[in-house]
């Protein structure tokens, strides 16, 4: 049995940041890594995917883009190289194949089960990623046999589609992204629409993302928020990372021959079931947008940039068909691949601590699990931004800071350490 | 603009809301609600509707009367129209849930209501209730609402308000989505 002071789970973007911040304030840590650095960016992601933040804003704790293009946006390889460099550059133990099977709570600390051994532990911190597993819907069990049924972590191109009709449930970042990409290829896309969040990649001349960040939107606290669990379940919003600075609202797609649909709410028999609900939906998303839009020209005029960028703009409303699809027959045969862009969810399966609840969610407070235990990298974490890359330094530099007052207020080491 | 000395009064008690909110996450079993109607052939497409008693809160609750409800078919379905047809029922309650759920929005976000109409429109071809064919489906094919809102808000503040109301209402739900329907003989 190894013994030391804290234990990073995952050398993703997380993981990494937090080991960068334990180092500072000289906790010694492992970072035991099921796989490779970047590990679900390198096998569970499609493709064409690139960051929906631009590389200035792609940063870790000391390690900012330093590229010849900081308005660009990341593809898979790039960011792996980024995340290896910034690996090599810390200076605690990372363990590669090391996968976490079980921790459990011991004496005086933690006891992490890996494939290679075990650690005693004073601390604990869950870095494996918000998006571990694909959050599908019951009913896609029921799907008839001639129909393929396919999670993003799954999906890598359109070449691995049966030819035919594909249904993308879900029009968040990834369901956007994806209907784009199969349209694209001419397979045609049926998107089934729910709530979602219509954002344009630039405003008056800027990327989206840095009106964001320069009107403290990416800062907003979680206990500042009103409805925390509301904020935490807003979904992606529906971005390309692009530089020809492409929209992709459910316009552009329309435009592109994607047929909307409403939300998928059932199946009976082979009948796919969707909602009444698009116009509203999409009203609700127009709405909010022209409410952030507002808020963004207010500050513009508040701090002085008004006049130095372009003039305040909105976006055509979203066009909705007239009679839009209730139903579609999967016996008719059109539809050959249902893709389900319905979200991920974290998985702490692994985790052998009561820390859930009634329906198995992590319970934290502001990524605080339990005493010595901390989480990272989940949506509105500890701010809007936690989910995001460059919003893993903020999160780590408190939680590392909350870490080492806990340490010291315990005793740092459990006596059969020393 | 509302202002201190006037406070936002639409009748809704929110704050009664909000708690129950807070008191059901403890008790998410109370939360589960049964709506029952009693309904009693008259005679041709004439029905009486009884509705007193349903559940909710871990108990059986009673409304503050028994309400009755007559329902028919008009004239010119060869009917005696005692009361509305059955659809226009769903209308009433289309029309009833998203109104208050305009007032409770409306409170919680301290908007003050003046005055709220809207006007329901269902839309059928009787060619699928007679039967006549299998193509025509029997139930509505569109349904619109109309709202006239007079309030101390800008236009957005109140189409924000209608469509939250469209959000949180169980009726456009009931409507827009398909619901689990199981009739059986006692």
């Amino acid at each position: 049995m190894k013994t030391v002071t804290a234990v990073v789970v995952g050398a993703g973007h997380a993981g990494l940041a937090m080991s960068h911040h334990l180092a500072r304030h000289g906790i010694d840590h492992v970072i035991l890594e099921r796989g490779e650095v970047a590990n679900a960016w390198r096998h569970q992601r499609w493709d064409s995917l690139r960051l929906l933040t631009p590389n200035w804003q792609t940063r870790l704790p000391g390690q900012a883009y330093a590229g010849p293009e900081p308005h660009g946006f990341m593809g898979m390889a790039e960011l792996i190289a980024f995340l290896d460099d910034y690996a090599r550059g810390l200076s605690a133990p990372l363990h590669t194949g090391t996968e976490v099977i079980s921790v459990r709570q011991a004496e005086n600390g933690y006891l992490v089960v890996t494939n290679q051994g075990d650690w005693r532990c004073r601390a604990v911190v869950m870095a494996t990623g918000a998006c571990r597993l694909p959050v599908v819907p019951a009913l896609a069990a029921d799907l008839p046999p001639w129909v393929n049924s396919l999670t993003p972590l799954d999906y890598r191109n359109p070449g691995q589609l049966a030819p035919g009709g594909v249904l993308v449930v879900g029009a968040s970042a990834t369901g956007v992204q994806l209907a784009d990409e199969i349209q694209r290829s001419g397979w045609p896309v049926t998107l089934a629409v729910g709530e979602h969040l219509r954002l344009p990649r630039r405003y008056r001349g800027r990327d989206i993302q840095w009106w964001l960040e320069q009107a403290g939107m990416l800062d907003q606290r979680f206990d500042e928020v009103e409805d925390l669990a509301r904020a935490r379940r807003q979904p992606s919003p529906q971005l390309l990372g692009s530089t020809e600075s492409l929209d992709l609202d459910l316009n552009a797609l329309s435009e592109r021959g994607v047929r909307m649909v409403g939300r998928l709410v059932g199946l009976a028999g082979t009948r796919l079931q969707f909602s009444g609900a698009l116009a509203v939906h999409c009203q609700a998303a127009d709405l909010k947008l022209a409410r952030l839009l507002d808020n963004l020209d207010a500050w513009a005029s508040v701090h002085d940039c008004h006049a130095a960028l372009p003039a305040p703009e909105r976006p055509a409303p979203t066009r909705v068909p007239q009679r839009p699809c209730l139903g579609l027959d999967l016996a008719a045969g059109e539809i050959k691949t249902v893709l389900w862009a319905t979200g991920f969810r974290p998985d702490f399966s692994w985790l052998e601590v009561p820390v859930f609840d009634a329906r198995g969610r992590l319970l934290h407070d502001g990524g605080v699990v339990a005493p010595g235990l901390y989480a990272m990298g989940l949506p509105f974490m500890r701010r809007r931004k936690s989910g995001a890359i460059h919003g893993a330094d903020d999160d780590a530099r408190e939680l590392s800071a909350h870490l080492a007052a806990w340490l010291a207020r315990t005793g740092r080491r459990h006596a059969s350490f020393a | 603009m509302h202002t201190a000395t006037q406070p936002i009064d639409n009748g809704v008690n929110v704050t009664a809301l909000l708690g129950a909110r807070e008191a059901l996450a403890q008790a998410p079993a109370a939360a589960r609600f049964t709506w029952r109607a009693h309904c009693d052939w008259v005679r041709g497409t004439h029905s009486r509707i009884a509705i007193e008693d349903f559940h909710g809160l871990g108990e059986t609750q009673q409304h503050r009367s028994r309400f009755t409800f007559e329902a028919d078919h008009p004239e010119v379905f060869a009917a005696e129209d005692h009361g509305p047809t059955p659809v226009e029922y769903v209308l009433v309650g289309l029309a009833a849930c998203l109104t208050a759920g305009v007032a409770a929005v409306a409170q919680h976000r301290g908007i003050q209501l003046r005055s709220v109409k809207a006007t329901v429109e269902g839309d059928m071809d009787i060619q699928g209730i007679l039967g006549m064919d299998p193509e025509v489906r029997s139930g509505f094919d569109d349904i619109r609402v109309g709202f006239e809102i007079d309030a101390d808000a800008s236009r957005a503040d109140i189409e924000a308000l209608v469509a939250q109301s469209q959000k949180r209402s169980a009726v456009y739900d009931l409507l827009t989505n398909p619901t689990h329907v199981k009739v059986e003989v006692k």
